[in-house]
């Protein structure tokens, strides 16, 4: 086991949260990502691979889709962020590319982004001052590829009361504050 | 004070009771007061001055469309000028005061202007302050500037967060009268996603400023039902102090929703207003309609209001503005004031109406077809005088006029993508034409349909009908019976022979200004908008277009239809620019990135630079340096010395794999990849398709099929856009996949001759990196630390023995730390951007300030890298004669002849001797640093036929500065300009 100690985005030693009114904010670490982009023409041999080896089957536009503990969210035409937790599956990227192989190319994602969980009653509220996404009519399992606080995001609906954000890691503090102020905005 | 003009009933409530201050003076007033309702329950008629003449005013309306009761509210940072007390909601503790005037409201010395009105006409000041011209800028608009203006800005921060946020809706419906009311019903019940906006605190519209709009339920208790059920809908999104200001493209609307402007302050970390942009399928106009005023001699007195105010006082707010009041209209809408005044017991002394044939008020005296021609009344209305059908003249005293030319349809928002208002002979007024903004529908009085029946039915009918196109059923809703009486009106804009009658109050502009600017032949509305100032400043001609129009029509002898009428931009109202920036303001304008060693580096007192978003270390000051040259030179020797680190994680880093991905580079770099070797770096110029150097870089390649493209700091975004349009748009058949991972890696720069002994203290045993095993040029995939999976590439941008190490980011901190403790025996030391800079013109490396966007590759001396054997981007056009001439600009070194003398970025080279100007110019100067190891101020620069002028002296002027040092052109490599260092 190396010896380097990792910070969060935030730059904390452990995960930060944020509570206000009923909103919580969590600093999310547990999660390592890759993204897989379909070779030209692979696209379903690609959707195969993940789903006969790992049950995992690839989501359309703006969806995602969850097979533990593996999850996905669409990324663009033909690419997907594939997304695991971070202690079991730090190798995340290592791990797809053996399955899909030729199929696709893979790329290790998991520090270019920073995740914050936000969870209670209110949500929608929330995410309307921060992005455009028409955050009251995506369903749990829905995940857009948006903007807010003018960094691309993705908004990612676990539940009606949960919505995961993944932004820009280096911008972790900025996406952080929006979250912060918007949620005393409507506190 | 007592509120002697405070009426019975009302929905106000009496129960609170609020204190405010108007000029330093104590008032009472009512929860569900304006300022504007409690200042005339007060007895207050005066509220400001008139913007030229500085004319005594009172307030015109009862609404948004005010001209002449603006004022300064609240102190302080918040203080906000040119606030409309008509609109201000009252609040316990509000504090006002008057504007544009000086000593007080009463003695305003500048009223002088009123006694020199013949001269101050429309077109005053471009025929007054022609000559001397040098005047216009320094001395005449200063004073005019002074004189004009309405009110003034405290100059402090505003203290108040503002939010900003975005709303989605099938239909939006604008106006929450009877119009909206219906059809935010009508839509509410069928399930649509549905938004009512209205500008004010309490929606109702009409509804609830009239008595027996409804004809078995009051206005006021129907509309209060109508908001319960809205309440009660889900998905309905009911937003009351919320004014659309601005329609815009594909169905957007700009919105601002006033969250705390009715309270002393807003709560801690609450906004005062949040900017909506609402994305409407649908949007439905409601806006119901503004009265139009009469013009007359001196019309403008405090006292003299619109009709439909008066009503809304008195039936809203339980205020009059005295206990006499006239009624003069066209039209038998304003009979109603004339009741609903009676009613409360005020004294109506008469109806002046211009009709002959007006019909009978009982109780009231009703002088048919006579008009009024004057008033009197310095600070508020005294009498008016009036002429009879018959031309007799007759003084009526009264404190008030309520006046009424009719109701123009609140079109605003049907013009702000260059809709066309058409002008209907029956209602007399402009209607909203064709070209409305994609998905808008207008309804009830907006549309011209001006009884309550027809806002209520056309409300209704337009939901069913928005909802239809959506594809949702809808069905009207059951609605109340209403007054459903046809308009009767006879046109009636101006008294003949009146001058100083105020068509636009709030710019001053009289029957007289039309008169000239028609005489001058400014006779189209557009000219006549601009010549006069009609239409213009914060209420946006709401209240003066129309009169204006008429009386341009009349006199140019065409119709009013002919004459055409000037339309509305966005704002419908005045936004506050703080509510534009929501919370993008101070330090969080935009997003900063912070890199991987950002909180190591703060430790270390790192001083900071902004770097398009990213904030990097720009040196490491240590105790007992007191100048940045200090820190930096240090920074330089120890690096050239021993070792260096640093954080170069900002470049950008794209991903590149595919089949495809050599023949992609190929295409997007001027040089060759299909040969680079997997475990090796290149350097790559890519071109634009112009053929001028666009950004440069080192490409690694790690398999066949995959390929890590470095790309400046700056550029990083701008290259992989590029990359992805050659991706998508021009090789649409390449198999090659993109994907950013500039912040995936935390990558720092290890350099000096230590650097390698450094790394083999933290790179694993299991891996080489001698040089013989990892020679300049190498890349690879290792492990450091015990096992951390890390990417090292050999690569150097100081000139020095140099490696770039880069490990998943929530490692950088970790790592940066472990090779400062690892280095100490090597006396290890950080180094910022500056430190880097100087390196890099010490060895002759371009960056941005070299690729500025008017260099070639030729310029850079990179001609060779523009490779014959292969197509690639701006290949074709770089070779073209003008950018290959034999005196091209070529990369060279500059150093003074004097080493006490300083090389400048930014001045321009001419020849030892000679004129010195743009014909003789030899070239420029874009990177400079002093080099401590050179112990001289040394630059890089573009000089014509540079390559060949080895040794020459030339001269560095910068000719606003009065600074000429002269330079000799030496090699660009100052230092090791064979490599041996890099290479060692």
């Amino acid at each position: 086991m190396h010896k380097l100690k990792p910070i969060t985005p935030l730059g904390g030693d452990t995960p930060r949260v944020d509570t206000v009114g009923s909103i919580t904010i969590t600093e999310v670490v547990d999660q390592a990502l890759a993204s897989v982009a379909a070779r030209n023409d692979q696209a379903g041999a690609v959707q195969k691979a993940l789903a006969d080896k790992i049950g995992l089957s690839l989501p359309e536009v703006g969806q995602s889709s969850q097979a533990a503990p593996y999850a996905a969210l669409w990324m663009g035409p033909e690419q997907w962020m594939v997304m695991a937790p971070h202690d079991s599956h730090e190798l995340l990227a290592a791990e797809l590319k053996q399955i899909v192989a030729d199929t696709a190319s893979v790329s290790e994602q998991t520090d270019g982004w920073c995740r914050f969980d936000v969870q209670g009653a209110g949500l929608c509220d929330l995410f309307e001052r921060l992005s455009n996404a028409p955050v009251r009519t995506m369903g749990s399992g829905t995940a857009i590829r948006t903007t807010a606080e003018h960094l691309g995001v993705f908004l990612w609906r676990l539940a009606e009361d949960h919505m995961a954000v993944l932004g820009p890691r280096s911008s972790a503090a900025s996406l952080h504050h929006g979250l912060l102020a918007a949620a005393k905005s409507i506190a | 004070m007592t509120q002697s003009n405070r009426l019975n009933g009302g929905l106000i409530n009496r129960d609170a009771s609020l204190s405010f201050t108007f000029d330093g003076k104590s008032y009472q007033g009512y929860e569900g007061d304006t300022l504007a309702s409690a200042l005339l329950a007060n007895g207050v008629r005066l509220m400001g001055r008139s913007f030229k003449y500085h004319r005594p005013r009172g307030p015109l309306t009862a609404g948004s469309e005010e001209p002449n009761a603006l004022v300064e509210l609240r102190s302080g940072g918040r203080q906000e000028p040119n606030t409309r007390a008509t609109v201000a909601e009252l609040y316990d503790g509000l504090s006002a005061n008057s504007q544009n005037r000086w000593p007080s409201l009463e003695r305003d010395f500048m009223a002088i202007n009123d006694r020199f009105s013949n001269f101050l006409t429309a077109g005053f000041y471009y025929k007054t302050f022609m000559w001397p011209k040098a005047f216009w800028e320094k001395l005449y608009e200063p004073i005019i500037r002074k004189a004009a203006g309405l009110g003034s800005l405290t100059g402090e921060d505003d203290p108040d967060h503002y939010d900003k946020g975005f709303l989605h809706c099938d239909l939006l419906i604008i106006g929450a009268g009877p119009t909206g009311l219906a059809a935010a019903l009508t839509a509410g019940r069928a399930g649509a996603q549905v938004i009512l906006a209205d500008e004010d605190f309490r929606m109702g519209g009409r509804l609830i400023a009239e008595t027996g709009a409804l004809a078995d339920i009051s206005g006021a208790d129907w509309v209060d039902q109508a908001l319960a059920e809205l309440a009660s809908m889900n998905n309905v999104r009911v937003m009351p102090r919320t004014t659309v200001f601005g329609a815009y493209d594909h169905g957007i609307y700009g919105a601002v929703e006033r969250n705390a402007d009715h309270l002393i302050a807003p709560e801690a970390d609450k906004p005062r207003q949040t900017l909506w942009r609402i994305y409407s399928k649908r949007a439905l106009i409601a806006t119901g309609a503004i009265e139009r005023p009469i013009a007359f001699e001196n019309n403008d007195r405090p006292g003299i209001l619109l009709a439909g105010a008066v009503r809304s006082y008195a039936n809203r707010w339980a205020a009059t503005p005295a206990q006499s009041v006239v009624v003069f209209a066209n039209n038998d809408d304003a009979h109603q004031t004339a009741r609903d005044l009676m009613a409360q017991g005020i004294k109506v002394p008469a109806i002046v109406d211009t009709r002959p044939d007006a019909a009978d008020v009982e109780g009231i005296e009703v002088l048919k077809g006579a008009e009024i021609i004057n008033t009197s009344g310095r600070l508020g209305l005294t009498s008016v005088q009036v002429r009879t059908e018959k031309g007799y003249t007759t003084d009526l005293y009264c404190e008030a006029l309520a006046m009424s030319g009719g109701w123009n349809p609140n079109l605003g928002l049907t013009c702000h993508q260059r809709g066309r208002p058409v002008w209907s002979a029956d209602i007399h007024a402009f209607v909203p034409g064709e070209g409305l903004p994609v998905g808008q529908i207008v309804a009830g009085a907006a549309k011209g349909e001006m009884s309550t029946e027809a806002a209520l039915q056309g409300g209704a009918a337009a939901a069913v009908a928005a909802l239809g196109d959506l594809g949702i059923t809808a069905s009207p809703v059951d609605l109340p019976a209403a007054a459903d009486a046809p308009v009767s009106i006879s046109p009636f804009w101006h008294v003949k022979g009146a001058k100083r009658a105020w068509l636009d109050y709030q710019n001053d502009v009289t029957v007289k200004d039309v008169k000239l600017a028609h005489q001058e032949n400014f006779t189209s509305v557009e000219h006549l908008k601009r010549y006069t100032t009609l239409g213009m400043a914060t209420d946006q001609g709401k209240t003066s277009n129309v009169g204006a129009l008429a009386v341009m029509a009349e006199l140019t002898g065409k119709s009013i239809r002919d004459t055409g009428t000037t339309i509305f931009r966005p704002p419908y109202t005045p936004v506050a620019m703080g509510a534009f920036g929501g919370r993008a303001v101070g330090k969080d304008f935009h997003p900063t990135r912070l890199t991987p060693s950002h909180k190591w580096a703060e430790e270390q007192g790192a001083v900071f630079v902004e770097v398009g978003n990213w904030l990097r270390a720009q040196w490491f000051p240590r105790k007992g340096e007191t100048h940045w040259r200090q820190s930096v030179d240090r920074e330089v020797l120890q690096t050239r010395n021993s070792v260096g680190v640093c954080d170069v994680t900002t470049l950008g880093k794209i991903d590149v794999q595919g089949a495809d991905a050599a023949a992609f580079l190929n295409m997007v770099y001027s040089n060759a990849f299909a040969k680079l070797p997997v475990g090796k770096v290149r350097y790559g110029l890519m071109l634009r398709e112009d053929g001028i150097a666009y950004d440069d870089g080192t490409t690694a390649r790690f398999a066949e099929d995959h390929f890590v493209v470095t790309t400046t700091t700056a550029n990083a975004v701008l290259v992989y856009r590029n990359m992805e349009f050659v991706r998508q748009c021009l090789c649409p058949d390449m198999d090659v996949q993109l994907i950013s991972t500039t912040e995936a890696w935390a990558q720092y720069a290890v350099a000096g001759p230590n650097s390698r002994k450094l790394l083999q203290k933290i790179v694993d045993p299991d891996f080489d990196i001698s040089n013989e095993a990892f020679p300049f040029m190498g890349c690879g995939e290792i492990t450091v630390c015990g096992g951390l999976r890390a990417r090292l590439f050999r690569i150097s941008f100081s000139g020095e023995l140099a490696y770039e190490i880069a490990v998943p980011t929530r490692y950088g901190d970790g790592l940066m730390r472990a090779l400062m403790e690892a280095g100490e025996e090597f006396d290890v030391v950080p180094y910022g951007t500056e430190a880097l800079g100087v390196m890099r013109i010490e060895k002759g490396h371009a960056t941005g300030n070299e690729l500025n966007g008017t260099t070639t590759a030729l310029n850079l001396g990179m001609a060779r890298m523009v490779s014959a054997k292969k197509d690639c981007i701006g290949n074709v056009l770089s070779r073209r004669e003008g950018l290959n001439t034999p005196d091209a600009l070529a990369l060279v070194g500059l150093k003074p002849v004097d080493t006490n003398e300083t090389v400048t970025a930014g001045g321009h080279l001419m020849n030892a001797t000679g004129p010195v100007d743009a014909a003789h110019d030899q070239g420029y100067v874009t990177s400079a640093a002093y080099s401590p190891i050179l112990e001289s101020s040394i630059g890089l620069g573009f000089v014509k036929g540079g390559s060949d002028r080895m040794g020459e002296k030339l001269r560095l002027v910068n000719p606003l500065e009065s600074q000429e040092v002269m330079v000799e052109i030496v090699s660009a490599h100052f230092l090791d300009p064979e490599g041996e260092k890099l290479r060692a």
